[in-house]
């Protein structure tokens, strides 16, 4: 049953019909969400003991941080598929997250300095957590690049989902930096087997905003993909009856 | 009221975070829309061009 959904899911006509209904129950979903989040970080999360109201960064840094991570290993995961099986669709979910996936490691980076000055005293410091997310910064943009290099997309691809798996190696090392190196970023206070050592006033909203984030990624995801799809599907027989509805 | 807009003062590093955030992510949207109208009035001109050849 769900191999067959997947199945049907994956063929091109289809997938670009549903993902186009669905994409408006999405952006509903997550501006619920966006402002419920918004709502309890902002407003109802009391200040911080120690940090006051600079805490609130945290309410977008570390979802994004969280999502950097998170779409890295779907473009891996994701090309992985496609190396192996050449699923088109998987090909395209894989290069269609890249541009996102950076876009989150540049905002837990810039958010991360935003937060860092204030609370530490500088912008950046050379930290293992700090350093390992730039890396990552790096992996996508590398990822983009090789793949804009390439004329032929489905060869890119190919090369881009060995780069990729090749980069997951960095996932585990940022999420455990701060456990592995003396940093100055502070350690886990969610994602640990421990209890969060985060009140549940100030983590549910973390909580909804990562939720918002991950629906975020789900839409801006089917918007490329069904972009990438009419690229690399542009006389199939599909799009001609496309556009005849269309016009 | 103030007081809010004021984040005890913070206001720069938190309104800046959240600013840009907000940029970012709409930026992310509009950018894949645009592009699907270009493609789309694209692949019908190539298609109309065609079918007159």
């Amino acid at each position: 049953m769900f191999m067959r959904f997947i199945y049907k899911f994956s063929s091109p006509p289809y997938f670009y019909a549903i993902s186009g209904k669905m994409l408006p129950w999405l952006t509903a979903l997550f501006l619920i969400l966006l402002g419920y989040g918004l709502y309890g970080g902002l407003v109802t999360a009391p200040a911080d003991y120690q940090q006051g109201n600079s805490f609130r960064i945290i309410y977008v840094h570390v979802p994004a941080a969280w999502m950097s991570m998170f779409i890295y290993v779907v473009m891996a995961i994701s090309g992985g598929i496609g190396l192996v099986w050449r699923i088109k669709l998987a090909e395209i979910v894989s290069i269609s997250s890249a541009s996102v996936g950076a876009s989150f490691t540049f905002l837990a980076l810039v958010t991360g300095s935003l937060w860092g000055k204030p609370m530490w005293g500088a912008w950046w410091v050379w930290d293992a957590r700090l350093t390992s997310e730039l890396i990552l910064l790096f992996l996508y943009l590398g990822v983009i690049g090789l793949y804009n290099g390439i004329e032929d997309k489905r060869a890119a691809s190919r090369a881009v989902a060995i780069l990729a798996l090749v980069g997951v190696v960095n996932i585990p090392i940022i999420h455990y930096s701060v456990e592995w190196w003396n940093t100055l970023h502070q350690g886990a206070t969610v994602t640990k087997l421990d209890k969060p050592s985060i009140h549940i006033d100030m983590l549910i909203p973390l909580l909804v905003m990562a939720g918002a984030f991950k629906v975020y990624y789900f839409i801006t995801l089917l918007l490329r993909c069904r972009n990438e799809l009419l690229e690399r599907e542009q006389n199939a027989k599909w799009i001609d009856e496309l556009l005849e509805k269309a016009k | 009221m103030s007081e809010f807009f004021a984040m005890g003062g913070y206001a720069f590093y938190v309104w800046t975070s959240y600013g840009l955030t907000f940029l970012l992510l709409l930026i992310g949207v509009i950018k894949p829309l645009l592009a699907n109208k270009q493609i789309l009035r694209d692949l019908l001109l190539k298609r109309k061009r065609e079918g007159n050849a």
